[in-house]
């Protein structure tokens, strides 16, 4: 008898939550963010920045489709950081909540089986922060995905513009490296960096790595000591960093690190304090640009969210959910393979994190980096790299 | 040759880490002959009383550790009463996974209370020197020393006291110990306490050397901590300080002078081995299953 009341009450909940469905006076957009797990600062800042563009759009009045103004209503879903959650939340959002497209997730291991879900339904996916190649890439026939984009660049680029930079601003001879194995994004940068710095003709002294979790760092950088390298190159997560580089420090190493956007994240600098002095990392955008756009954005986010200065993820959110809607207005209908044809028709897009245009038939917009340098407890802008 | 004293004091700072954890596993088996899979995440909890201790609380070294051995004790003790002790009697594999439940349960308890990664400021003077060639930092001198104080602590209170002579007989048959007066779940409870308080002070020290903490920093630690206690065989004290400084050095020597990709792969193939050769590990004795 108990379980028969259940059931008949679960029925029950989802004829009425199935409900919400038949409503279609909002353009509905979803955006999966990692807002717990390994890297909640992430998942924050892409809620903030997703919600923060929405809500511009929604001032100004809001999206034309079918001949009515629209208001956006975002769908946030977190997917704890885990790849299999991701996957299951952009089915929710695809099959259940009826969005029109998603923006996220951000890692490239949450990217990428949501990505597969949301190509297989023929369904805009738009990851502000998954530089991995693979993540645009369709792994069977090695031709670009048709529905999935991202707003940042890629690995490769990042890995080249950092070998070049190394060797011809740095001008470093000889570098060291250590990278997590377990990880696919922080590999494709180790392994682009070492063919671009030696290119360049630099030298690469060791070549080490570590596995996700791992605290202990001491053996890998007793070893990278003894190479005496002049720079060492580190494509970690920002919560890794302050402990690698604190115990290279403690270590007696005294060279500059060389990170990736992995690290650009303000925690990093407050965790890592001064033993990250003098560092450089590669990032999408750099708060201390004059670009009038980027400084509008900084100045407004501040403003709504308790005076931080919003990162790159933030940025990059807020830069994906802008282009999207103005594909949805360019397509005019709420028909997911309209938009996805509008995304490559949106002429050049001047974002927060620099210009983003799609050229048809890649997800991968054409836009450049910037290199910071960590001083005085902040992120500065050090130099443009451009593709 | 500098080069590998610097690595083997890397070894024993690892080891000590290790080996604090490890005790804790393998006093609660040698009384009740089950695994405490939450140990790793008691430890856990240590790291993040520490934060605790010091961010919050503004407190120096040694409040902080004693405030953090203190609360895992408690909470080590209060989950002996709360969640295995009405297991005693069921099935060995039941304790194992409400172990594992209760392990989880802290997890998420603390995610809960705030999924940021917490950045632990340096309490003790923060520099290092050089010995001959050799650079020492102040945390591995004291993550190693205070280690050595705790352990011998317990050696003395398991060998010298009549708490640990009754520790030891319970280990050594459960069934005939009440029988001679003993106050068996007292002990037991008294176990948890000793091993959980290790385990809290690991987590200080732990957090004083590796400063970022997150929840899941319990999961790899414990499994390592766990493995060391396997591998000087697993009820034996003396083995798991001994398992613990083996795994401390092969994964760091593995890491010195073979590419580092092979340090777990190296480091757990050994341990294959070893068990193959000695199936109840260094120390540990055979024991027939008893019917």
């Amino acid at each position: 008898m108990k379980t028969k009341n259940i059931s008949i009450a679960l029925m029950g909940f989802f004829i009425l939550a199935g409900c919400g469905k038949l409503k279609n006076d909002t353009v509905r957009i979803g955006v999966i963010a990692e807002i717990t797990g390994a890297i909640p600062a992430v998942g924050a800042s892409c809620k903030n920045g997703a919600q923060m563009a929405a809500k511009e759009i929604n001032d100004a009045g809001g999206i034309m489709v079918d001949g009515v103004i629209k208001k956006i209503e975002l769908f946030i879903e977190d997917s704890a950081s885990k790849p299999e959650q991701a996957a299951t939340v952009a089915q929710k959002l695809i099959t259940y909540s009826g969005v029109i497209a998603i923006v996220g997730p951000n890692s490239s291991s949450n990217a990428l089986p949501a990505a597969e879900i949301a190509e297989k339904a023929g369904m805009v996916l738009m990851t502000p922060w998954s530089t991995d190649p693979k993540t645009t890439i369709d792994a069977k026939t090695g031709q670009p995905k048709k529905f999935v984009f991202r707003a940042c660049f890629t690995d490769t680029f990042e890995g080249k513009v950092l070998g070049s930079f190394a060797r011809k601003e740095l001008k470093a001879n000889k570098v060291a490296i250590l990278y997590d194995v377990a990880s696919d994004v922080l590999k494709i940068q180790a392994e682009i960096f070492r063919e671009s710095f030696e290119e360049n003709g630099g030298k690469i002294v060791a070549f080490e790595t570590y596995t996700k979790g791992d605290k202990d760092f001491s053996a890998q950088f007793t070893k990278i000591k003894s190479a005496k390298p002049d720079l060492i190159f580190l494509p970690s997560y920002y919560t890794d960093v302050p402990l690698q580089v604190q115990q290279a420090r403690r270590l007696g190493i005294k060279v500059p690190f060389l990170g990736s956007d992995a690290w650009s994240s303000e925690d990093l600098v407050r965790m890592c304090g001064a033993d990250c002095e003098g560092s450089y990392l590669l990032n999408h955008y750099s708060p201390g640009t004059t670009n009038p756009v980027t400084q509008k954005f900084i100045a407004q986010y501040r403003a709504q969210f308790g005076g931080a200065t919003p990162d790159d993820v933030a940025a990059l959110s807020y830069d994906a959910l802008k282009v999207l809607a103005q594909a949805i207005a360019l397509a005019g209908k709420l028909d997911r393979s309209v938009v996805r044809d509008a995304l490559s028709k949106v002429p050049a897009y001047p974002g927060v994190t620099g210009v983003i245009k799609y050229s048809p038939g890649s997800g991968d917009p054409v836009k450049g980096a910037v290199i910071l340098r960590i001083k005085n407890g902040g992120f500065s802008w050090f130099a443009d790299a451009q593709p | 040759m500098i080069y590998f004293f610097q690595q083997a004091l890397n070894a024993a700072q690892l080891g000590s880490v290790y080996a604090l954890i490890a005790l804790g596993y393998t006093m609660v088996y040698g009384v009740l002959s089950m695994i405490n899979f939450a140990h790793g995440d008691f430890f856990m909890v240590g790291a993040f009383l520490c934060f605790v201790g010091v961010v919050v609380l503004q407190l120096s070294f040694i409040p902080v550790l004693l405030l953090a051995m203190a609360g895992v004790t408690m909470l080590g003790v209060a989950t002996e009463r709360v969640a295995y002790r009405p297991l005693r009697n069921a099935p060995k594999a039941s304790a194992i996974i409400t172990s594992l439940g209760v392990g989880i349960f802290l997890e998420h308890f603390t995610l809960g209370l705030s999924p940021y990664p917490k950045y632990i400021p340096p309490v003790l003077p923060s520099f290092s020197f050089n010995a001959g060639g050799v650079s020492v930092s102040t945390f591995q001198l004291a993550t190693i020393s205070i280690s050595f104080i705790l352990m011998l602590a317990l050696y003395l209170v398991v060998n010298k006291t009549r708490v640990g002579l009754a520790m030891r007989a319970i280990s050594a048959d459960r069934g005939i110990v009440p029988l001679m007066g003993v106050p068996v779940d007292k002990i037991i409870a008294l176990t948890f306490a000793l091993g959980s308080g290790l385990g809290g002070a690991a987590g200080v020290m732990y957090a004083m050397a590796y400063p970022v903490i997150d929840p899941y920093i319990g999961i790899i630690i414990g499994w390592k901590a766990f493995i060391s206690a396997v591998i000087g065989g697993i009820g034996n004290i003396r083995g798991a300080v001994l398992g613990a400084y083996i795994l401390g050095t092969v994964e760091i020597m593995t890491a010195a002078f073979l590419p580092s990709t092979y340090r777990d792969l190296v480091a757990f193939s050994l341990l294959l081995i070893l068990l193959i050769f000695r199936p109840h590990g260094l120390l540990g004795r055979a024991e027939s299953q008893k019917v």
